[in-house]
């Protein structure tokens, strides 16, 4: 299904032919469909072939994946960071907590590719020694869920969980955990205290999780989509998978397109693609309507202006050059259409609802910032409020455990750097720039 | 205090964890004792407690920490119209003042009839609908008055999304 496709407007390119390969068949969630296309062959690979662990890795590595959940950070060196030699249960976890404002792609993965998943999990699991797994899917996935777990059911069937796996000695478990709401699960040792049954609040670390994590035993955990990634990097090399990108940007990428774009979706595409093209595949904007801002890769990404977005190639290198990140590869498109102001006093909301309450710069700067977001977007701003609210965020990047504070910040402080005047309009005439068609 | 069947269904989620950590189970055991009572009563959570052998005020954190408890009875439908960024780009305060237009019930509350209960909540996952809801199980996306209507029809008919 690998598919070659012309966009109006954009060149010939390999879309949707990695972890969403199979997406237009019907009932592509079915082990037998999957298999039909080739799948469990990667797992058949590296057991009866056999591949060492050590080989598997390497492949990886220079396939050069990188996490996509959003810290982008080297699959294969993370998956060496696992200790080797020692006694007792190894963990494998995968993150479905995909709650990044923006983000919608490892739901699809789930429902149209589970078994993708699954292989990639198998496959992680023998490369590390991991013997038990669970997949930590945030609670209203509802639907997801029990994808996955019948995808769960017909792998046991077939031979590929459960004990000696393709008559091998190697054994690996995999369960589903369902998660109960809350964003910061999404953080990995939050999500690792969420499955021992507590409140969700990151670990400090060091001790990283390879040394100390699930149950304090070593553990791996990896994003959806990097998952799915993994059996065609194995069945195709990991030079096939770093060829469809380009140099430490490896493979492809699902970009979620949404916001104020006519066909908004997810769209996997050779990492590199010209943003313009990415714009135009999701249907460009609305008629009439212009490109104001772009957050690239989910709200806890610096906004960049619409401009300087279409000079942007969608890879790590690039969107950071441009001052902000790939993250998950959420990409929020904002029409000229929308007050700036308004936009991001709602994204402050999503991070004061969001504070796990752990660390006090995060617990109380959330909520500051969000107040003081609201009462600008309320006519109720006041001149100093400007450099109170970049103070304040100062104050906040850099002083807590995990990164949901720093995302907080982000749109704000890159807001009010690109879009200035919107804000002073708002303090002196305690009114919008947009709403009252100035702009 | 639970059914045979929630108690067969968090003996399955229990086997999930290794022998020494019943705690991993909690979450599990709380939806599924909701599911059943609509809401998690005090004496549901104590209940919870026993049943896994851990302190009740371990169950009391979790069950006030994560969004989907419900420690108030709720109504049949629970309306969580998303409000994140993707869905208020695509015009959701309009969508939940419809819904609260045609409930006559504003945020956080339940109509008369205990039929609905009108929430906002934050990003779903599913920002390529925007804007969305959730209703029980179930998500619905491209949200329009007319769609909203329908559905309302729908969950008013007896259509039974959440319990």
């Amino acid at each position: 299904m690998p598919c070659w496709r012309n966009y109006v407007g954009g060149p010939t390119m390999f879309v949707n032919g990695v972890t969403l390969q199979n997406r237009g068949l019907p009932d592509s969630h079915r082990l037998s469909v999957y298999a039909g296309t080739g799948g469990y062959g990667a797992l058949r690979k590296v057991l009866l072939d056999p591949m060492a662990p050590d080989q598997i890795i390497s492949e990886i590595k220079k396939s050069a994946l990188r996490g996509r959940g959003g810290a982008g950070f080297p699959t294969g060196l993370k998956w060496s960071f696992m200790p080797k030699g020692v006694t007792g249960t190894k963990y494998l976890l995968c993150n479905a907590d995909e709650g990044e404002p923006g983000t919608c792609k490892d739901r699809d993965i789930m429902r149209y590719e589970p078994h993708r998943l699954i292989e990639g999990m198998i496959i992680g699991a023998y490369a590390m020694g991991a013997s038990a797994g669970y997949i930590f899917i945030r609670g209203e996935f509802v639907e997801p869920i029990h994808i996955v777990e019948g995808a769960l059911e017909e792998a046991y069937a077939k031979g590929y969980l459960g004990q000696n796996i393709l008559g091998t000695d190697f054994s690996f478990d995999l369960y589903v955990y369902r998660g109960a709401g809350a964003y910061i699960c999404g953080e990995e040792t939050a999500l690792m205290e969420a499955l021992e049954g507590k409140k969700g609040q990151p670990r400090f670390k060091p001790p990283f999780p390879a040394s100390y994590g699930l149950y304090g035993r070593p553990t791996t955990i990896n994003n959806v989509e990097t998952f799915a990634s993994v059996p065609d990097i194995i069945t195709k090399g990991g030079d096939w998978f770093l060829n469809l990108g380009k140099p430490n940007n490896g493979g492809t990428k699902i970009f979620s397109v949404t916001g104020h774009v006519q066909k908004p979706g997810n769209y996997e595409v050779p990492m590199g693609l010209p943003f313009k093209d990415l714009l135009a595949m999701a249907g460009g904007l609305r008629p009439g309507r212009q490109l104001k801002a772009v957050i690239p890769g989910g709200t806890s990404t610096a906004m960049v202006a619409g401009a300087a977005m279409m000079d942007v190639t969608m890879d790590y290198d690039s969107i950071s050059k441009a001052g902000s990140a790939l993250g998950a590869g959420s990409v929020i498109i904002i029409d000229n259409s929308v007050c700036i102001v308004k936009t991001v006093e709602r994204i402050a909301r999503f991070y004061m609802h969001e504070s796990c309450g752990q660390c006090t710069p995060c617990r109380e700067g959330m909520g500051w910032l969000w107040r003081v977001m609201h009462r600008l977007e309320n006519g109720q701003g006041r001149e100093e409020d400007l450099q109170l609210l970049l103070d304040v965020g100062s104050r906040i990047e850099g002083r807590t455990i995990c990164a949901l504070a720093d995302g907080g910040v982000a749109p704000v402080v890159s807001s009010i750097r690109l879009f200035r005047e919107e804000y002073e309009y708002h303090i002196q005439h305690k009114r919008c720039l947009i709403s009252m068609g100035v702009a | 205090m639970l059914s045979e069947k929630s108690l067969a269904e968090i003996a399955r989620e229990r086997a999930k964890y290794p022998a020494d950590q019943a705690r991993s189970a909690l979450l599990a055991a709380l939806r599924i004792a909701q599911e059943e009572q609509g809401y998690l009563s005090d004496a549901v959570m104590e209940y919870v407690a026993d049943l896994l052998g851990i302190p009740a005020i371990q169950v009391y954190e979790v069950a006030t920490f994560y969004s989907m408890y419900d420690l108030q009875p709720v109504g049949r439908h629970k309306l969580c119209v998303c409000g994140s960024v993707s869905c208020f780009l695509n015009g959701s305060d309009a969508i939940l003042q419809h819904l609260s237009e045609r409930l006559g019930v504003g945020l956080g509350e339940t109509t008369a009839d205990g039929l609905f209960t009108l929430q906002e909540v934050e990003c779903l996952g599913a920002c390529k609908d925007a804007p969305m809801l959730q209703v029980g199980d179930h998500y619905y996306g491209n949200l329009t008055p007319e769609s909203l209507d329908a559905l309302l029809a729908e969950l008013r008919g007896g259509a039974d999304d959440v319990r």
